[in-house]
C-alpha cells in the first residue's frame, strides 16, 4: 500500500518485514532494489542527483501500484524512491510485493518497476569528470513497459 | 474575442527544462485560443530563444495536467497546473 519519496536511505529487510508483518496469507515476497552504478554511458559517475515533481510523483506511483493490484492477485505492494544526492552503490529504489504465490508477486514487482521507469516523474543528473549531465531516457525502458500492454478489449489498460 | 478575460495557468518546468529556462514555475495568461496542452507549448515556444529550441515540435517533451500525464490534446481550464519535462529517468 505505501508509496514513499524520501531523501534518507531505507532498510530492505525492515521494509519487507513490515510489508508482510503478521499476514499469514502471504507465501511469497518479491523485491527489486535499484542502486547507483559508478559508470554510465562510458563515463565515471561521481554522484547522482535525483529530482522529482512533488505532488505528481506520489500520485503516479500510487496509480502504478493500483494497476498492479488490479491485474494480479497480490496481497500488498510497496514503493520507496529516494531523491537528492546519491553516490555509487547507494540504494535508489525499492519495490516490494507480497502475494500468496511467487508467480503473481514476481510479475507485479516487475510491472511496477517497468512502469515507474516510464511514468513516474523522476530525473537523474550525473556528475562526471566532464561535468554534470542529465541522464537520457532509454528506449529499452519504453520497450520493457510496453510488453505489459494488454490486448485491445482485455481487462485493465 | 478581445473582451473575454484570459485564463490563468500555473506552469511548472522540471529537470533540464527548468535549468534551460532559468525558472521553475510561473503563472501565465495565454490568449483565449490557447485551449490545449499542445497550444500552450506552442505559445511558450513563440517566446523564441531557448523556449523555441527546447519546446520545438521534434523535441521529446512530456506534459502533465494537474499531476496526470497528458497528451497534446488535453484541454486546459483556468487554474490548471501544467508541467513540461523531459522523458523520465527514475528507478
Amino acid at each position: 500500500m505505501p508509496v514513499r519519496v524520501q531523501v534518507q536511505d531505507f532498510d530492505v529487510s525492515r521494509e519487507l518485514g513490515a510489508l508482510r508483518a503478521g499476514d499469514a496469507r502471504v507465501g511469497a515476497v518479491a523485491a527489486f532494489v535499484g542502486t547507483v552504478r559508478d559508470v554510465n554511458d562510458a563515463a565515471a559517475v561521481a554522484t547522482m542527483t535525483l529530482e522529482h515533481y512533488p505532488g505528481m510523483t506520489e500520485k503516479a506511483l500510487q496509480a502504478i501500484v493500483d494497476e498492479a493490484k488490479s491485474r494480479w492477485d497480490i496481497v500488498d505492494a510497496l514503493v520507496i524512491h529516494r531523491v537528492g544526492e546519491l553516490a555509487p552503490a547507494d540504494q535508489i529504489v525499492l519495490v516490494g510485493v507480497t502475494g500468496a504465490h511467487r508467480g503473481e508477486a514476481f510479475a507485479a514487482c516487475e510491472f511496477i518497476i517497468d512502469h515507474l521507469k516510464t511514468r513516474a516523474p523522476f530525473w537523474k543528473k550525473e556528475a562526471t569528470p566532464a561535468g554534470a549531465r542529465w541522464v537520457d531516457a532509454r528506449a529499452s525502458d519504453d520497450d520493457a513497459a510496453a510488453r505489459w500492454r494488454l490486448p485491445e478489449g482485455g481487462p485493465g489498460r | 474575442m478581445p473582451d473575454t478575460p484570459a485564463i490563468k495557468i500555473d506552469v511548472v518546468y522540471l529537470a533540464r527544462l527548468r535549468e534551460a529556462f532559468g525558472v521553475g514555475s510561473e503563472r501565465v495568461e495565454p490568449p483565449q485560443g490557447v485551449a490545449t496542452a499542445r497550444a500552450l507549448r506552442e505559445w511558450l515556444a513563440a517566446r523564441g530563444g531557448v523556449w523555441a529550441s527546447e519546446l520545438a515540435p521534434g523535441r521529446a517533451v512530456r506534459m502533465a495536467v494537474n499531476h496526470d500525464l497528458a497528451g497534446p490534446e488535453a484541454p486546459l481550464r483556468a487554474g490548471d497546473e501544467v508541467a513540461f519535462f523531459p522523458p523520465v529517468t527514475g528507478g
